[in-house]
């Protein structure tokens, strides 16, 4: 198996269960689905400058197999990026849920206790 | 380089001072920040206007970020669209301010004039930028400070809103890491105007992975628009946020059809082999879906503030109809609804703003209730923004409709643009008549008296300002129709964007 495969895959589980988890129903879910997203993507971002192995991303005079600098550089942008936009996802469904009461994303109130009970087991 | 030059990053410079210079000093002096605020509003507002003059001369200005030259620095770009944009969104915020100034929304919370003035340094980075990485970061730049600013003055239902919109739109910025990080791995460049050079130069095994780019940076900015079928977020966000905020967020969706109408030509244009114009086809299709989509939402919306947002997304249907010809006629047409359709969508989210103030525990919604205070005016107001977001003579949003039925007579599709364009009108015209007789020709005399402190008119200012602006595109529509034409040339000629951004080298 090659290294591209092993990546390939690795992102497409990730965003399959990436896309499983934002379409749930709870904020938590949602939060947790968000966030594998975006490791898929920042591997995916990381891969495009073709895999590399053994090579430095720097310049020097010596070295003649260049990995590319800039997909790097742009994951750590995303990821920067994206940590933000984590906390700040998780700060607004607490607030969402001490304000609602509930933590549906709809914000629509369970049913009752025993379903809500039903539903978390 | 001279001071001059150095002018085209004013735009983006001068509310990142200000922002944190307004949050510094808000707690202690408050009527030195407002007037802080303010000045930074002017400012941006006299940049902006000297940026528009500077591209009368019909050259594309690329300014170098650190004097890294492109494609190797980030760049950035000013010619007739941004500078046309970067006005608009100068005068909206403007405006927007001194109606959240004078209606007190800015005191609901501690942090609305830093997060504004982010939001304006996110409109103008995108106006301006030539990048595509830093496109992307100027959006999450807006789109943060619209999580904010959405959120402000709190209340359950707006976080419930907001868990949606920030949910949504995260998921669309991932969509955008991918669709840059196909075209960076086709091309090995994020420069939009080395980009529009490289794709040309792609050999036939990668024209598939261009396609699927093109289309899914597409879907990304259709997103952002709220085009249909990508829709369903708007109206519940905009129906939940404050009227004041969600005044400046009719420019928001613009951004997304600002951002096709840059990348598409320029990057997918007709050099770009088997994905040359690869969205056209899909965005005809929703343009027409979203234009009948808004103005039946217009029709059936249970409160002011839903109707503005449906009416915003009506304008977005039109306005694409306009672009996804990728005509020069169709976009000079598009370009001047553009213009108006945001000041419009903003007049009637500041209309039901003054509404909501005087009808207490009625708030927006569209049932009849007691007499309000002001109801005269404010039902004169609500008429004008009727008018000028449905398109009827005399207000612009009359002169661009017309304007865009006359430039697409004849183009492949048309009987099915006019058919749109004139019954979503009509469909419209018939949503105002219904929530306007119903808000202020019925008043229910023996419903529960209205429970609501008098309210000043000053509200009525911001309003009337930017009717005031509206009538003056429609008296001014020949000088302005020039303007758009000038720049839809520029805009599908991309060859003198390349040769601006890159020099004669290549």
């Amino acid at each position: 198996m090659s290294l591209e495969f092993l990546v390939a895959s690795a992102i497409a589980v990730l965003v399959a269960g990436g896309i499983y988890l934002v379409l749930r129903a709870r904020t938590f879910q949602v939060v947790l689905g968000l966030t594998l997203i975006s490791y898929a993507i920042n591997l995916f971002l990381f891969a495009i400058g073709r895999l590399v192995v053994d090579a430095p991303p720097l310049y020097a005079k010596v070295v003649t197999h260049h990995a590319d600098p800039l997909p790097q550089a742009l994951v750590l942008t995303a990821i920067v990026i994206t940590f933000g936009m984590t906390a700040l996802t998780v700060i607004l469904s607490l607030r969402s849920f001490l304000e609602a009461g509930t933590d549906h994303v709809d914000g629509k109130p369970d049913a009752s206790p025993d379903a809500d009970a039903g539903a978390r087991a | 380089m001279t001071a001059i030059d150095h002018l085209l990053i004013a735009p983006i410079v001068v509310p990142a001072v200000t922002a944190p210079v307004t949050m510094l000093v808000m707690r202690r002096r408050r009527h030195f920040s407002l007037c802080l605020s303010l000045a930074g509003c002017v400012a941006m507002l006299a940049a902006a206007f000297a940026l528009f003059a500077l591209a009368q001369d019909d050259r594309i200005r690329a300014y170098a970020i650190g004097g890294w030259v492109a494609p190797y620095g980030i760049v950035l770009v000013l010619d007739r669209l941004a500078a046309i944009m970067l006005v608009l969104t100068a005068v909206l915020a403007l405006v927007v301010l001194v109606h959240a100034i004078l209606t007190g929304a800015d005191r609901k919370g501690w942090h609305f004039h830093p997060l504004f003035h982010f939001q304006l340094l996110g409109l103008n980075g995108a106006f301006l930028t030539g990048d595509l990485f830093n496109l992307f970061v100027f959006f999450e730049v807006l789109l943060i400070a619209s999580y904010g600013l959405m959120l402000h003055g709190q209340g359950a239902l707006r976080l419930k809103a907001g868990v949606a919109y920030v949910v949504v739109n995260i998921v669309g910025s991932a969509l955008f890491l991918v669709a840059l990080g196909l075209l960076y791995g086709l091309t090995a460049t994020l420069n939009m105007a080395d980009l529009a050079v490289r794709v040309a130069a792609l050999g036939p095994a990668d024209q598939g992975l261009l396609r699927v780019a093109g289309l899914l940076l597409t879907t990304v900015f259709a997103l952002k628009a709220a085009v249909v079928p990508l829709h369903l977020w708007l109206p519940r966000t905009y129906g939940a946020t404050m009227p004041a905020v969600a005044a400046l967020f009719a420019i928001m969706t613009k951004v997304g059809v600002y951002a096709m109408i840059r990348t598409v030509p320029l990057i997918f244009g007709a050099h770009a082999g088997a994905a040359a114009w690869v969205p056209a086809p899909y965005l005809l299709a929703s343009a027409i879906l979203g234009a009948a989509v808004g103005f039946v939402g217009v029709l059936t919306a249970r409160g002011l503030r839903e109707q503005a947002a449906f009416a915003v997304l009506a304008s977005t249907g039109t306005l694409l109809i306009a672009v996804s010809g990728w005509r020069e006629a169709m976009l000079a047409a598009g370009l001047y609804y553009l213009v108006q359709a945001v000041l419009a969508g903003a007049l009637l989210f500041l209309v039901a703003d003054t509404v909501m103030r005087r009808r207490g525990q009625y708030g927006d919604a569209l049932a009849s209730s007691p007499r309000f205070a002001d109801q005269d005016g404010a039902g004169l107001l609500y008429l004008s923004a009727a008018i000028a977001a449905v398109g009827l003579p005399p207000l612009a949003a009359f002169v661009g409709k017309l304007l865009i039925l006359d430039a697409s007579f004849g183009v492949p599709g048309w009987s099915a643009i006019w058919t749109t364009i004139l019954a979503t009108t009509f469909v419209g015209v018939i949503g105002f008549l219904r929530s306007g007789s119903t808000l202020f020709w019925k008043s229910a005399s023996d419903a529960d008296p209205i429970a609501c402190p008098p309210r000043a008119r000053t509200d009525f200012f911001a309003p009337a300002l930017l009717l005031a602006l509206l009538a003056a595109l429609t008296a001014g529509a020949g000088w302005m129709t020039a303007q758009t034409h000038a720049a839809a040339a520029q805009v599908m000629a991309p060859s003198r964007y390349v040769t601006a951004v890159l020099g004669g080298s290549r």
